[in-house]
């Protein structure tokens, strides 16, 4: 039978407000437990929350972004659970009227297609603290630094058709959250997390099969592997005549396997209603059109905007936009050396194997975008070749200072003086006497063959600073001659 | 001079004209509780070191120039208003070892003013009651007649005002429970507008019902009290951001012109005729301070109590999952299992009336109930709101009694909590439409006092004390003392 | 719709509330009384009634973004019934 995976995701962005979304507390990952826990985050009887008015405008912000209906009176509710990482016994969330309502996504596929991914709404609730399983003579440890930090809980629509596409969406979410500066994206510390539900059924049949939850999953290379293994888990269960139970169950990396999570079994009663500590949030429109104002560049516009300004492919495009670091990184390379493409070749090339092979963000690069300009100048005005450009940019990246000095400290500027570079080159076919023979000797098919070899020598004498255009024209009309 | 028979404003005076020191008077009110508080159970804590502290302090703000009015003045609070370093049980096993780690807005601000806290008062478990009877702590006797209830759940800062070892205690009520005690006890009690005291640090029961006030023998002291605790607090998101009137200020208009309205509905069944008779005593007395009559309707009161026993218990079993025995309050003995721990330091700590409303709560929000009861519960809370509304649209204030009936023998409503919802009838409505109302003393019924009560617009705390004063200016109920005190 | 004993139990559970077969039996009863008194509410016509939620119908105020608070985890642990190593201890969570 073929199967048809259906996909929605729930994911959890940590917005980058300074103070908790109902309390004075800091946010700041790490800290010595219960450090930051207040009075508020504690649940100590008689507290009251506050809404923080940044994680309201962060969340308006994301909203706008994906173009969602805004809800203008929007409310606080409470979900009544126990569980020891709640201090109140209840999560203040959203649930009848959240922030934001539908809006949509538009993602890029490998193929380079783009598919538009529903949002059905967004909402504004408190994170929870952690349960640390460290044994403390078989107890659990509680730490509550985390509890009431924002979140923006993105719930997609079952749009989402498999594990790539699912990739793909949530890379995109973690881009325009981190474009909009409402969130760092550090999947490591959780500030991004996902849940993933997933089903099978059929293919062509319309109802939906009965969905697992995949709970946290926190990485992009976990999502895929988290999902496929899903899938496949369901699709073995149905066809060996079993069924798919609606239920949560967390991946294990380790063992590369979801499995149930007890804790979650029973069914649960969230007997949600509206928090009475709370009122409504009645936005103002004079509010949304300034935060509107205030939006950046998104990555769809930025994408369109580098194929039309600077001619850029799609897909160099689609890179280059991908984050708003690298595309505003990317811009002030261009900014110098006034070269879209030869800007584009080395930042997606050199530059992006550089931070990859020390695992660096384009934050940290070593070599600054000025620099990385200043030397793509130098070679357009041929005072290096591509080649030597290589280990100017390695020695960028070393510390050694900018290309120009980099070309002076080691002599790497180019020789164009073809009285110089014929000299060379007559050393270079004395030396090598035997090999000029028998390239005069050869029919023109083995001497398009032998001519690399004396290109290579020469380029080796003159230390690859000779004009490689020079050399060929000058080898050529020697060899010939 | 009997320094405990002093009220507030007498207080304010003597200390002013140095006829007494705040620590002598300080002294003399420590030394009564310590007398009378095993007769009444007034007091669960009595803070003796710390009240001598702050009387010192305010004699010497006193001897720096400072003359406010309240500065030296004792009172005490209930002990649901969170006291930083003292005790706050909420009348429950389960914060039996709670020692607040923070002030509440109310006790600071009245802290501020240079009030002397000399304890906290006993109440019915979390404010779950009209009898305080269902303390932890034990029940509070009615200083007039001591095998009757004081009525709750601010049930021990009325009995502390009546029996005189305080002058003035704050309270709180979320049905009734300021105006229904203060009738029963002969005092006069205002529970103000949704909104107007700070809840933060006041331990919740039902969030958007809950109501900070003050307790006293008459409206000047009230007056006098809530003006200090009034005003808007950013660390409550439900406190209103007004200014706070001169409550001293208004106590002297003339009430000529008042319109008042008698819902027929508070006459009905179930009201004791002979508290009906002192409310209409009462009403002819404002009547010749030249107020007019008339009367009005309000429909929806018969469905108050329902909606009201959906609604408090709703939010108060949501407002209680906080105590689960892991950050404060009481923990079971070696817990098996995180079940085990939540099931038993839960049941070991709360009462047994606590229980019954966390499951009624529980029930009416839960999958497939919630519709039927939580919502339908708040539209008739919409309902009762618009009939307020419409009434005031006729009138001034709303007057009638505040009890159907005097306070009743202890144990006399046995194992019956519904008996005892109904006492609550004519206080309620104020609590779901979020309106200020007050309770006086308006007579006695077999030697034991009741009170009238009146209800006026949002905000309008300054007219009600207005009316309150007035008729005391005319009548001497809330001049009266139990024996024995 | 009077409750059963399996459903007081259901809620006592969700409730967290450990009640002993006695207790079981005298809630049960007790609470379906209180139900009585409730259940009156349902012959009232709330057609089109909007619920009403917070009395005065106030809107949220919004607090600025500022960090107000700091470090007092040794005062507020000082009331903990089990603490270790700046953790408040429970027994085993088995997620």
């Amino acid at each position: 039978m073929q199967w048809e995976t259906v996909i929605g995701l729930e994911i959890h962005a940590q917005l980058a407000t300074q103070s908790k979304i109902f309390s004075g507390s800091a946010t700041t990952f790490g800290a010595d437990a219960n450090t930051q826990a207040s009075l508020v985050d504690l649940a100590m009887p008689g507290t009251l929350p506050v809404l923080n008015k940044t994680a309201v405008e962060m969340a308006l912000k994301f909203g706008l972004a994906i173009d969602a209906e805004l809800g203008m009176t929007n409310i606080f509710a409470r979900k009544n659970y126990f569980y020891p990482d709640l201090p109140k016994g209840y999560q203040t969330s959203q649930m009848d009227d959240p922030v934001v309502g539908k809006g949509h996504l538009d993602i890029t596929l490998e193929d380079g297609t783009v598919k538009r991914i529903g949002i059905t709404r967004a909402h504004l609730e408190e994170d929870a603290g952690k349960s640390l399983h460290e044994d403390f003579h078989g107890m659990s440890g509680i730490d509550l630094n985390r509890a009431g930090t924002p979140l923006l809980e993105i719930v997609s629509e079952p749009d989402i058709r498999s594990a790539k596409e699912a990739v793909a969406y949530v890379k995109a979410i973690h881009a325009l959250v981190r474009y909009l500066g409402i969130c760092d994206g550090n999947m490591a510390e959780g500030s991004l997390r996902c849940d993933c539900n997933v089903s099978v059924r059929p293919k062509g049949q319309a109802e939906f099969g009965t969905r697992a939850e995949i709970k946290n999953v926190n990485s992009f290379r976990f999502i895929e592997k988290a999902i496929n293994h899903e899938v496949q888990r369901q699709i073995e269960l149905i066809e060996d005549g079993g069924k798919v139970v609606q239920e949560t169950r967390l991946y294990d990396p380790n063992k590369d396997q979801t499995r149930s999570m007890r804790s979650k079994e029973e069914a649960n009663d969230y007997r949600y209603f509206p928090c009475p500590d709370l009122l409504p949030v009645v936005l103002d429109p004079a509010t949304i059109e300034q935060l509107r104002g205030e939006l950046p560049e998104l990555p769809p516009q930025k994408c369109a905007r580098f194929q039309s300004a600077y001619g850029l492919s799609a897909y160099d495009a689609s890179v280059l936009s991908a984050s708003r670091e690298l595309a505003d990184y990317f811009e002030a390379v261009n900014q110098v050396c006034n070269d879209a493409k030869l800007a584009a070749n080395w930042v997606m090339g050199e530059l992006s194997s550089l931070l990859n092979k020390d695992n660096l963000d384009i934050e940290q690069s070593p070599v600054s975008a000025a620099q990385l300009g200043g030397m793509l100048l130098r070679i357009q005005d041929n005072t290096i070749s591509g080649k030597i450009a290589k280990m100017v940019f390695e020695a960028m990246a070393a510390g050694e200072g900018d290309a120009d000095q980099i070309i002076e400290s080691k002599g790497l500027k180019q020789v164009t003086d073809s009285g110089a570079i014929e000299s060379m080159l007559d050393d270079v076919l004395a030396a090598n006497a035997e090999q000029v023979q028998q390239y005069r000797d050869s029919d023109e098919a083995k001497r398009g063959k032998m001519f690399g070899f004396f290109v290579g020598q020469a380029m080796r004498a003159s230390k690859g600073k000779a004009n490689p255009q020079q050399v060929n024209e000058l080898l050529k009309k020697k060899l010939e001659g | 001079m009997d320094l405990h028979t002093l009220t507030l404003r007498q207080i304010g005076d003597g200390l002013r004209d140095k006829q007494f020191s705040a620590e002598e008077l300080t002294r003399t009110l420590l030394a009564r509780i310590k007398q009378q508080n095993s007769r009444t159970n007034a007091f669960i804590t009595v803070t003796g070191e710390s009240a001598l502290e702050q009387a010192r302090a305010a004699d010497a703000r006193r001897a720096n120039g400072e003359n406010g009015a309240l500065l030296g003045a004792p009172i005490a609070h209930k002990d649901l208003f969170c006291t930083q370093g003292v005790r706050t049980s909420c009348g429950s096993k389960m914060l039996d070892n709670f020692i607040a780690p923070y002030n509440a807005t109310a006790v600071e601000k009245l802290a501020n003013a240079g009030c002397v806290s000399l304890g906290k008062t006993n109440m019915d478990e979390f404010a779950m009651g009209s009898s305080n009877a269902s303390s932890y702590y034990g029940a509070v006797h009615n200083p007039w007649q001591l095998d009757c209830i004081p009525g709750g759940s601010s049930g021990g800062s009325a009995a502390a005002i009546a029996a005189r070892m305080v002058p003035a205690a704050t309270g709180t009520d979320t049905g009734g429970s300021i105006r229904q005690p203060a009738a029963l006890c002969g005092l006069t009690g205002l529970k103000p507008t949704y909104g107007r005291v700070s809840r933060w640090g006041m331990v919740a029961y039902a969030s958007s019902l809950d109501q900070g006030g003050p307790m006293a023998r008459d409206a000047y002291d009230c007056a006098l009290l809530l003006g200090a605790m009034a005003g808007f607090d950013p660390k409550d998101s439900t406190c209103v951001d007004q200014p706070v009137d001169d409550y001293l200020a208004q106590l002297d208009q003339p009430l000529k012109g008042l319109k008042i309205g008698l819902p027929k509905e508070y006459f009905g069944g179930g009201l004791d005729s002979r508290i009906g008779t002192a409310t209409h005593a009462a009403v002819a007395e404002l009547e010749k301070l030249g107020a007019s009559v008339k009367e009005i309707s309000l429909p929806n009161l018969q469905h108050a109590i329902a909606a009201y026993y959906v609604i408090a218990p709703a939010e108060a079993s949501s407002n209680l999952s906080r105590f689960d025995g892991v950050r404060y309050g009481h923990r079971c003995d070696n817990p098996s299992d995180l079940s085990d721990l939540y099931k038993r330091s839960r049941s070991e700590g709360f009462g047994s009336e606590v229980k019954r409303r966390i499951m009624v709560g529980t029930y009416a929000l839960s999958a497939g109930y919630y519709d039927a009861y939580y919502i339908k519960a708040q539209q008739i809370r919409r309902l009762i709101k618009n009939d307020f509304i419409a009434a005031f649209k006729e009138v001034d204030v709303i007057m009638g009694p505040t009890t159907p009936n005097p306070a009743w023998a202890l144990g006399a409503k046995g194992n019956d909590p519904v008996a005892e919802y109904l006492e609550d009838i004519y206080t309620i409505t104020a609590n779901l439409a979020g309106l200020p109302g007050i309770s006086m003393p308006a007579g006695f019924v077999d030697g034991l006092p009741v009170g009238v009560q009146l209800l006026a617009p949002y905000f309008q705390e300054g007219r009600l004390l207005n009316i309150a004063h007035q008729y005391q200016q005319v009548t001497d109920w809330h001049l009266q003392a139990p024996t024995g005190f | 719709m009077a409750l059963q004993r399996t459903d007081v139990e259901k809620i006592a559970h969700l409730a967290r509330l450990g009640l002993g077969e006695e207790e079981l039996a005298s809630t049960t009863e007790t609470l379906n009384n209180i139900l009585g008194l409730i259940d009156a509410m349902q012959a009232v016509d709330t057609t089109g009634i909007e619920p009403l939620a917070h009395p005065l119908e106030a809107t949220q105020r919004l607090r600025e973004d500022v960090v107000s608070e700091q470090n007092q985890r040794d005062a507020y642990q000082a009331i903990a019934p089990a603490v270790e190593q700046g953790l408040y201890l429970v027994p085993k969570v088995i997620d």
